[in-house]
């Protein structure tokens, strides 16, 4: 609160238009900034930041319940977790998410936006493919499907009784997947619950790079032809690099929600799957908070799931730059 | 969205109707098989879910693929009745409806502040705005729970909504800043000239005019929080509160003892129904928006 009101008094000045017009504080302008800034920041303040913070300070403690006795044991909690099987099993695997799920869905998602935008005629204007709208509007449908339900449809698609997967599967004659639980066996767990979030997320990204495609001057793709490229080449070359820097925010996007993945992990197999193979890290987090009561724990885990998500990040955008990102694109 | 106006007909010129090439039909082909085939792998499981609720249990089990004998209605009052489905559909509604407002008014006169107004700490806030986007939820949720706990606002709706708001509240103002930078000053000048306040200048002149980037944020909000299950998970566990992804997820979790995959099913098709209708009647401005957030 300090923060805000010492913003509005030392702020009220300097406003950008009244710069040249007047400078005295009014009602009106004090009310105004304290009411559309401070408001806002308010709530963020203390339903965002705040438990951010806190988590940091509790992620040092060994609370444990629901008294206020909350003893600093330092790194404890960290030196707990890192000798912790299970927690490390759920960090393997929320990495391995975080590593397959963002190149499947991109690089799907990329074809599928390219076959959109240069599928069409080679000759005359360049257009896109005849008729892919309807792809479009279907595409996105899963985008727009809870999660919850997503996972649930899914779940019972593979179903091993009487789900839809095991009846075409065994119709059309591979009679060794009758009553194979794709979700309860630990060979198949984890590749299926990954599936599952890539067809919930393809299609939005699908658009997002039609988008972008649309966004390059027809000219480019007009000299391109005439220099004698196809349409591979085209793709490669001119498409990819000059949409360089959407995926890798779609990149960054679909690993921070990988590194998440609660929902639909927490749906398909709410206890970890078999062998914990599905066991990511926010579930583990989740039910050392919420069932066994461990808050402090809990906390070093959401500051380890935290230090990942930021690392991930990082890694991508140094990445880019390595390789050559935002030199050439065309500003 | 002027990405959709540039690539309208051109106007000044006839177009030459060129003759496909041979290549130009194989490719063409080859691209409406690949994208049908992934718009099967979309509708299939969709159409499946469709049509499994209106079956009866046994039916369910006896095949996959059959049709229904009866259309069974019944799976629909089930999953609104017994199941729940309904309380909690109007749980979110009020939820949804209530943040959705407060965070689009909330959020557009953050944004407004922030990209118009120059004073010191402005840099701060934005900062401090992009941390809520980077961090994960999953950082927050314990401290969370208790801040809301010791204010007396746990399990219960308001609470839920509050916190809708200040996490859908940084997206908001990103999105919408944009918008607010790009509106001309002149305009902001002139309706000082005729004596409009800061309020009025606000709700009279700016808000209206930032109309298509609020409609873009309000739809990817509405989504966005209709679909929010982590956060009610973990701080509105009576069930008399559920929302609508909760009841779902739980009625889901009672199906390994009492079997009714029909109402389960009905269940699936209730939630998804509202979203559905949203995206139709909206999908020219979501897809718009999508391609709005790629121009940064």
């Amino acid at each position: 609160m300090t923060q805000v009101t010492h913003d509005v008094q030392s702020g009220s000045g300097v406003v950008a238009t009244a710069r040249r017009r007047r400078k005295k504080l009014t009602f009106d302008k004090v009310s105004f900034m304290a009411v559309f800034l401070g408001l806002p920041l308010v709530i963020y303040l203390v339903f965002v930041i705040s438990p951010f913070v806190q988590a940091v300070y509790y992620s040092m403690t060994s609370w444990g319940g629901f008294d206020n006795n909350m003893p600093f044991i330092g790194l404890d909690n960290y030196v707990k977790l890192f000798n912790d099987d299970i927690f490390m099993i759920s960090v393997r695997n929320s990495v391995v998410l975080a590593v397959f799920l963002p190149v499947v869905t991109v690089i799907l998602s990329l074809i599928l936006a390219t076959l959109v935008t240069i599928g069409g005629s080679s000759r005359g204007q360049i257009k896109g493919l005849k008729g892919s709208g309807f792809y479009r509007v279907i595409s996105f449908f899963p985008y727009v499907i809870p999660a919850v339900v997503i996972g649930i449809i899914w779940q019972q698609i593979l179903n091993p009784s009487n789900g839809l997967l095991n009846g075409i599967l065994t119709t059309i004659g591979f009679d060794q997947a009758k009553d194979f639980a794709w979700l309860g066996d630990e060979r198949t767990a984890m590749i299926a619950s990954m599936f599952i979030i890539v067809w919930g997320f393809v299609g939005f990204y699908m658009i997002l790079f039609i988008a972008a495609i649309k966004g390059i001057p027809a000219e480019t793709f007009e000299a391109a032809r005439i220099d004698g490229a196809g349409r591979f080449r085209t793709a490669m070359t001119i498409t990819i690099p000059l949409i360089r820097d959407n995926i890798q925010t779609a990149y960054v996007y679909m690993g921070i929600l990988a590194l998440d993945a609660f929902v639909y992990m927490s749906v398909l197999n709410s206890t970890g799957g078999p062998a914990n193979s599905t066991l990511v890290m926010s579930q583990k987090l989740f039910s050392t908070a919420f069932s066994k009561g461990q808050f402090g724990l809990a906390c070093a885990m959401g500051v380890v799931l935290a230090a990942i998500t930021l690392i991930f990040s990082a890694l991508v955008f140094l990445v880019n730059r390595l390789t050559g990102g935002s030199k050439d694109v065309s500003e | 969205m002027s990405l959709k106006l540039s690539k309208a007909e051109p106007h000044g010129h006839v177009e030459r109707k060129a003759q496909d090439s041979k290549g130009d039909k194989v490719v063409a082909g080859v691209s409406h098989t690949m994208l049908s085939l992934w718009a099967l792998l979309v509708l299939i499981p969709l159409a499946w879910t469709l049509m499994s609720s209106f079956k009866t249990t046994s039916e369910i089990f006896a095949s996959p693929f059959s049709l229904p004998e009866v259309w069974k209605f019944e799976n629909y009052i089930n999953a609104w009745e017994t199941a729940g489905i309904g309380k909690s559909f109007f749980n979110t509604v009020i939820v949804v409806g209530f943040s959705l407002v407060i965070v689009m008014v909330l959020g557009a006169m953050c944004a407004y502040v922030l990209a118009r107004y120059v004073f010191p700490g402005s840099k701060a806030i934005y900062t401090l705005l992009l941390a809520g986007l980077t961090f994960p939820i999953f950082l927050a949720i314990v401290p969370l729970f208790f801040i809301l706990k010791n204010i007396g606002l746990l399990n219960t709706l308001p609470g839920l909504i509050i916190v809708y708001v200040a996490f859908a509240l940084p997206f908001t103002v990103f999105f919408l800043f944009s918008f607010f930078k790009a509106l001309p000053y002149e305009i902001g000048e002139a309706a000082q000239i005729d004596g409009a306040g800061e309020w009025r200048t606000f709700f009279q002149v700016m808000l209206p005019m930032a109309k298509p980037g609020l409609a873009s944020v309000a739809i990817f909000n509405f989504l966005g929080l209709w679909n929010q299950y982590l956060i009610p998970v973990a701080i509105n566990t009576n069930p008399k509160n559920y929302v609508l992804s909760q009841g779902i997820a739980a009625y889901a979790g009672q199906q390994g003892y009492a079997v009714d995959f029909g109402s389960l099913f009905a269940a699936a098709i209730i939630v998804v129904v509202p979203v559905m209708i949203m995206y139709i009647l909206f999908q020219r401005q979501l897809q718009g928006s999508v391609s709005a957030g790629t121009m940064k």
